[in-house]
């Protein structure tokens, strides 16, 4: 067997083992897994209106999992990305409400304001962790919070004491009714184009610039970076930066693209800590975090249809979705039984 | 002849790789018996098949005359064969008896029963005479009494047969005079060792018989007595080696490092090095002699600007550079192979060929306007693995994949081909055989031949007296005595390195006659 064939193989046999596992959930709760699984298939692709809801919800996945991969690649576990986020959503939906201006400066300084506010949130933890140490996961962490309940109580100062802010002007609206005709109305906008381009941005930093080179230079080794004369400090505040601004364009989706403004929140959206995961399942590389993206926004946006076609209900869906992850996340597994039976195979 | 261990055709493969291949080692009982062989060469397999950690693919072995299957440590160990290993497997905040009885506590009534157990300890170490303290913390105790305490734990557990890797590699010239005597007494009181090494003249010292290995496969057993440590290398290397590094008179010019009363203190504050002063020159390599922990670490930090100078001067050709940035040291004429060279010299992750960039990359051609040309990356990269015979699959290869020695070479390459006006080389071969030190050896010469300033700092006490034209002896942060190699001897240079003065050591040398070998 082939590395290459090894490495196609291995997420498809997790994929399958996935659904296998999740198709027993379903069937010990006393529900149709077929049924279950063809709702979800077209919750994903069943139309055309669903293939642009899908897309449309992995555009912020793809921004969440650059943000983590980014900065893991250079040594730092931004659990962040959370609140760079909601901020980033905010700022975009403030910009976006607050001035009239044309759409050529209006949209892109709406993203600009974005991703500023999310590199802010996150040069807090880059400072804390280059000078004094503070590891980065527990600063990160506690900035989730400062965002959620700072930007609740900005959304009722901009909106004089209510609970959402007034909807973007149209000059600062990633809508698009041209992918939305395409995809039979479907909420679907230009931010999977500016996910898109955030892939290659990344991709371009840290395999063409010399920044990369030193990024992931400190991430495998601060000690011998250092030795080599680079400014570590430096280096690890850039990451955060880089990191945290890939994060507040991932707001950005959702207040220019997907909703048109910000309303107070109870929690999390859960989409910054997902992005964790997108990182992971995708190697910490650009091209990895696309895949990790895509399945992520699938499986989320296609599973709403399961409660509808298959009746079933939204917590055993929660589990079988999280089961299919579960096994790709575990791919390591099945290299290592593939080998054995590689082995076994050949002792024969 | 009685053999208590017999590994006969030995053959451990790992994938298509043969790392073991039809290996024989025969130990008699009482002798002390060394594996020799170069870096890589499959001595560490050999002795983890014996150990029970790999299964061999063919071969038996014999213990005392019956075939026997190890399946794993602990059969080895039920057999009476006992390991000491290169680091050591101890716990630094639990004491000596509590190290030894770790995994097998005597126990009274449910409580652990220390003070048996450290009367047994205490008895065994007076038996072989290695002066443990039952009760010292590991944390406390030096590095050679750390060994003393993994031996301990072998003989405690009833090892017959003792084996050594690389028993020496981290000791002092003196720990290894003591190690030696008390292999000695453990053969005496019939126990059977086998020593990995590549250190010819320490298996001259202290071995009966020699068995080689080279790439993986035996060469063969020879007796000690009837042969020379040229032989050996010829037969571990497969080719001649010079030993005796070959180099002509050095002409020193003008000065290019100078260090005036430089005070630099540890991590914790501690000051290590104490208004020490130096020089070397253009066309000499200065060696600094000394014990582990003299303020070495300290002093070369210090130099490349990796720690805060407390007070004192620093210069690199009459240029200033106290207290300045790494980079900026390195652009004033600094090259640096470290002492620690996965920690500091490399970035394991990285390819050979982004290794070779680590210190110019954010110059043309590596880079331009911040964009990095990895065609020229790769191209040097290819240029130093030629030049530096760095042996590799190429320059894409991880660095981490690559032998110790490879890894030097790799660090040496990229610091000797930035033409540095002063190289700084920190135990530049430590851990490495004979080919790859004679060639690294070659290599400061050479440089020195070029015209440039050389600072060598070694444990290794032939190394200094073979490479330097100058040695400056470092004991508690200063330079306490500076000698030529030709007008001295290892023993003076031991008693100055344990902070005696040269006049004292002269005398301290002629009331110990017997003590003088050479």
């Amino acid at each position: 067997m082939s590395n290459r064939f090894v490495n196609i193989l291995v997420p498809i046999i997790s994929i399958i083992l996935g659904l296998l596992v999740g198709a027993a959930v379903m069937w010990f709760s006393g529900y149709n897994p077929v049924m279950g699984y063809i709702a979800l298939w077209n919750g994903i692709f069943g139309d055309m209106y669903s293939i642009g809801e899908t897309i449309r919800q992995i555009s912020p996945y793809i921004l969440a999992g650059l943000a983590v991969a980014f900065a893991f690649r250079s040594g730092l576990f931004n659990i962040g990305v959370e609140g760079q986020l909601i901020v980033g959503w905010f700022a975009a939906a403030y910009v976006g409400m607050a001035f009239e201006l044309p759409k050529f400066i209006h949209l892109p300084l709406a993203l600009i304001a974005a991703a500023l506010a999310g590199a802010l949130w996150g040069l807090i933890p880059g400072i804390l962790k280059a000078t004094l140490h503070v590891h980065e996961v527990i600063v990160t962490i506690m900035m989730n919070y400062i965002a959620l309940h700072t930007v609740n109580a900005l959304i009722k100062a901009v909106s004089e004491g209510g609970y959402k802010t007034e909807r973007i002007h149209p000059t600062a609206s990633l809508r698009s009714d041209f992918l939305s005709n395409l995809t039979d109305f479907s909420t679907l906008h230009y931010g999977i184009f500016v996910a898109l381009a955030m892939v290659a941005v990344m991709w371009f930093i840290l395999e063409k610039t010399k920044t990369g080179f030193e990024l992931k230079s400190v991430g495998f080794n601060d000690h011998a970076s250092q030795y080599a004369g680079m400014n570590v400090k430096k280096n690890i505040i850039l990451s955060m930066v880089v990191s945290g601004a890939f994060a507040g364009l991932g707001g950005a989706m959702e207040a220019l693209g997907t909703f048109g403004n910000m309303v107070t929140r109870g929690g999390f959206t859960g989409i910054g800590f997902d992005g964790i995961a997108v990182a992971l399942l995708g190697a910490n590389t650009p091209l990895g975090v696309i895949f990790g993206a895509s399945l992520f926004g699938s499986l989320k946006y296609g599973a709403g249809n399961m409660p509808n076609e298959a009746g079933v209900p939204v917590e055993i869906v929660s589990i079988v979705i999280a089961l299919i992850i579960f096994f790709v996340a575990s791919g390591y597994i099945i290299r290592v039984l593939l080998s054995k039976m590689k082995k076994k195979k050949e002792a024969k | 002849m009685e053999y208590v261990i017999e590994m006969l055709n030995i053959r451990k493969e790992f994938g298509n790789f043969v790392a073991n291949d039809d290996i024989t080692l025969q130990l008699e009982k009482g002798e002390i018996h060394a594996l020799l062989g170069e870096n890589g060469a499959g001595k560490s397999t050999l002795m983890n098949v014996l150990f029970g950690l790999y299964q061999p693919e063919g071969g038996e072995i014999r213990v005392r005359g019956k075939a026997t299957a190890i399946t794993d440590p602990n059969v080895a160990n039920g057999l009476g064969i006992g390991m000491v290993h290169q680091h050591f497997m101890l716990v630094e905040n639990l004491t000596v008896t509590e190290n030894i009885i770790l995994g097998n506590e005597p126990k009274k009534m449910g409580m652990i029963n220390v003070k048996d157990a450290a009367k047994k300890v205490a008895e065994i170490s007076h038996l072989y005479g290695l002066d443990v303290d039952p009760y010292a913390k590991i944390e406390d105790i030096s590095v050679g009494m750390q060994q003393r305490v993994e031996i301990l734990k072998t003989l405690y557990r009833g090892a017959e047969i003792l084996i050594f890797d690389e028993p020496t590699a981290s000791l002092t010239p003196q720990e290894i005079t003591e190690l030696i005597s008390i292999m000695k007494k453990l053969i005496s009181e019939g126990k059977s060792i086998i020593i990995i090494t590549h250190k010819l003249q320490e298996i001259m010292d202290v071995s009966d018989r020699v068995t080689i290995i080279r790439k993986g496969k035996g060469i063969g057993t020879v007796i000690t007595s009837e042969t020379n440590p040229e032989e050996l290398a010829t037969l571990m290397v497969g080719r001649q080696v010079t030993f005796k590094t070959e180099k002509g008179p050095s002409y020193p010019a003008e000065e290019v490092l100078r260090v005036e009363n430089l005070v630099v203190e540890d991590y914790r504050g501690i000051q290590k090095v104490k208004g020490l002063n130096l020089s070397v020159r253009r066309g000499e390599i200065v060696g600094i002699a000394g014990i582990d922990g003299n303020g070495q670490s300290e002093l070369i930090e210090a130099i490349a600007g990796l720690r805060k100078v407390k007070s004192g001067k620093i210069f690199i050709d009459s240029k200033d550079v106290t207290g300045k940035k790494p980079r900026e040291i390195t652009e004033s004429g600094l090259g640096h192979i470290p002492q620690d060279r996965h920690k500091h010299g490399l970035v394991l992750d990285f390819s050979v060929g982004y290794n070779v960039a680590l210190q110019t990359y954010y110059k043309e051609p590596l880079s331009k306007k911040g964009i990095m040309n990895y065609k020229h990356v790769s191209k040097k990269a290819k240029e130093i693995i030629e030049m530096f015979d760095v042996r590799t699959q190429g320059e894409h290869e991880l660095a981490r994949s690559l032998s110790g020695g490879n890894q030097q070479k790799l660090i040496i390459g990229r610091e000797v081909d930035r033409n540095p006006e002063l190289l700084i080389a920190a135990l530049p071969t430590r851990g490495l055989d004979v080919g790859a030190i004679e060639f690294i050896h070659k290599r400061l010469i050479e440089q020195r031949d070029n015209g440039k300033a050389v600072l060598l700092i070694s444990f290794e006490l032939d190394e200094v007296m073979n490479v330097s034209d100058r040695i400056a002896v470092i004991y508690d942060g200063v330079i306490v005595d500076t000698v030529i190699p030709t007008e001295t001897t290892e023993q003076q240079l031991g008693l100055l390195m344990a902070g005696q003065s040269r006049d004292k050591a002269t005398v301290t040398l002629k009331e110990g006659d017997d003590n003088h070998v050479e």
